[in-house]
């Protein structure tokens, strides 16, 4: 039993407004799923169903295998949710609060006081641990919200955008959490950080409009940028012409585009005609033609390209849709 | 049942947490003691025993339990917790009646500490004590209905002003509600049926004839089921509500 996670054409419709419209995902064990698309696309939507919040206008949820609505306080109780911004009870202090969520979540007294200590040191709360939670800075604010969804240790993680308003250390500790979690659970996150996705997902899915557009690893997604493959490298000003011209004849090369680096160079970048990979040929036509090149390198991909061309729907790449 | 007492604990001592609870008390019972003293003129009756407290306590309760319920389910909309709350595992149930129970706890807490007007009268006259323990009960039970409706009333908005208006005016209706000012309002257009049902919900008529010391098991039900229908709607109100 290894799908944590599964959702079959879930629909959400808040009176005309379809929220969310026929997603399908599942999440096994060992995975991060991340949920990429713009604002308002469905994304908290679909995570407070999966969590128990909001019931679907229709569609099933099963969580480890087993319907939500048929037990939600089972399904509840397996899954650790950091909703969006993070909400908390502010007169509380982390330590009161962590406490008040131990009690709900049923651990045994000395369970929650090991569980308390273990998570406090590992998402570094020490120092605030009694300070009341809305004087807190939006970075603790929100390790606050991590702490209480992993407290119970479950085995689903739902997380919407648990790195927003955080500075780059902050994110980088809390996707290093992740990544060291990740191994025993099945994650879902919600970010609008491409980067992200790089970084710790094993899967990436786009949601736009409510619909999901794309379901696949983080290296699929960048395979259906223009740049996949693509290779760029920079020369001098006065050779650049010809370069080009050189370039356009290859027939592995379908479209060179150039932009200017600084005033005495110029940045090349050559796209393949069918997404191979044409490094050699490039770099077989470089040396033959003795050009000299001060850097050269393989796009994996633009991901915010990618992300723009498929949810703004001028997709117009021939990469399988799912 | 150890998770309606989770909440019940976090929410009760929410209620200390900022000087709400203190500012409360404090009001409550200055007012009470105004009432008591100068309004219901304690020393003029000269009798031993508490009914001019308890006569103007449904007055009080319509002024400050709407204080009390307005942050119970409002604040938790508005500042995004009850969508932790309610993804945690515990049933609706369990989270309307543990904050309910947290604010009654309250309320009879804040009741309890009138107990120097107690110690007054016994010290004054010999009064019949358990005529005054009835009274505490009847009001417990008032305040537990007031606080019923004002729960409910919350749950239906984010903001806490509106709800303690709201609140306030619903509280004012229902102790009047036996009286002609109600009344008349709907003898104009309703049918003497509607208006006998009406008059019959007047928290000042149920409350008059325990806090003279008769326990009624009509009142006691009347309290009770309308405790259970303003928590029932609540839960109702919660479902309809927490997404918007």
């Amino acid at each position: 039993m290894d799908n944590l996670i599964e959702v079959t054409d879930l629909r959400k419709q808040f009176g005309n407004l379809v929220a969310v419209d026929g997603v399908s995902l599942t999440v096994r064990r060992g995975e991060v799923l991340g949920f990429l698309g713009p604002n308002g696309a469905g994304k908290s939507t679909t995570m407070k169903m999966i969590t128990g919040f909001l019931a679907p206008t229709s569609g099933s949820i099963k969580i480890c295998g087993r319907a939500l609505v048929e037990d939600p306080l089972a399904a509840k109780t397996r899954i650790g949710y950091l909703p969006e911004g993070a909400p908390a009870y502010g007169e509380m202090t982390p330590a009161t609060f962590l406490d008040f969520i131990g009690d709900i979540r049923g651990l045994s007294r000395a369970t929650k006081d090991l569980r308390v200590r273990e998570v406090v040191a590992k998402i570094h709360l020490d120092g605030v641990l009694h300070q009341t939670i809305e004087t807190l800075s939006k970075g603790f604010k929100r390790r606050v919200g991590l702490a209480q969804a992993i407290l119970h240790d479950p085995e689903i993680l739902v997380m919407d955008e648990p790195t927003d308003g955080l500075d780059p250390n902050q994110k980088h500790e809390v996707r290093a959490l992740i990544k060291e979690m990740s191994p025993t659970k099945g994650i879902i996150i919600s970010t609008h950080i491409l980067e992200e996705v790089d970084a710790v997902c094993t899967r990436a899915a786009i949601i736009a409009k409510g619909r999901l557009l794309f379901s696949g690893t983080p290296t699929e997604l960048a395979g259906r940028s223009r740049y996949h493959n693509a290779v760029t490298f920079s020369v001098d000003v006065g050779p650049a012409p010809e370069i080009v011209k050189t370039l356009q004849a290859l027939a592995e090369v379908g479209a060179v585009e150039q932009a200017s680096r600084d005033a005495a160079t110029v940045r090349i970048t050559a796209f393949p005609r069918n997404r191979q990979a044409i490094f050699s040929t490039i770099e077989a036509a470089s040396r033959h033609n003795s050009w000299s090149v001060h850097e050269m390198f393989v796009e994996s991909g633009h991901l915010d390209e990618v992300f723009r061309s498929i949810t703004t729907g001028t997709d117009n790449s021939e990469g399988h849709r799912t | 049942m150890s998770r309606i007492s989770t909440i019940m604990r976090r929410e009760f001592h929410a209620y200390f947490a900022t000087p709400v609870a203190y500012v409360f008390i404090v009001i409550f019972l200055f007012l009470s003691g105004i009432f008591t003293f100068y309004v219901g003129g304690f020393y003029e009756r000269n009798q031993a025993d508490l009914e001019p407290f308890f006569r103007y306590l449904p007055w009080l309760y319509m002024l400050l339990i709407p204080a009390i319920s307005m942050r119970l389910w409002s604040e938790e909309r508005k500042a995004g917790t009850i969508e932790l709350l309610m993804t945690l595992p515990i049933s609706l149930a369990d989270a309307v009646i543990g904050k309910f129970l947290a604010a009654w706890l309250f309320t009879a807490l804040a009741l309890a500490l009138t107990f120097p007007l107690w110690l007054t009268v016994n010290f004054l006259g010999d009064p019949d004590n358990t005529v005054i323990a009835a009274g505490y009960l009847g009001s417990l039970f008032m305040a537990g209905g007031f606080l019923a409706i004002g729960s409910c009333i919350s749950a239906l908005t984010k903001n806490q002003v509106i709800a303690f208006v709201i609140g306030f005016v619903i509280c004012f209706a229902f102790n009047l509600s036996g009286f002609p000012i109600v009344l008349d309002f709907f003898r104009a257009w309703a049918p003497q049926a509607i208006v006998d049902v009406i008059s019959s919900f007047s928290f000042l008529t149920h409350a008059n004839s325990i806090q003279k010391g008769v326990i009624d098991l009509r009142d006691v039900i009347f309290f009770g089921t309308l405790i259970g229908f303003f928590l029932y709607a609540n839960m109702l109100a919660i479902d309809a509500k927490k997404s918007s």
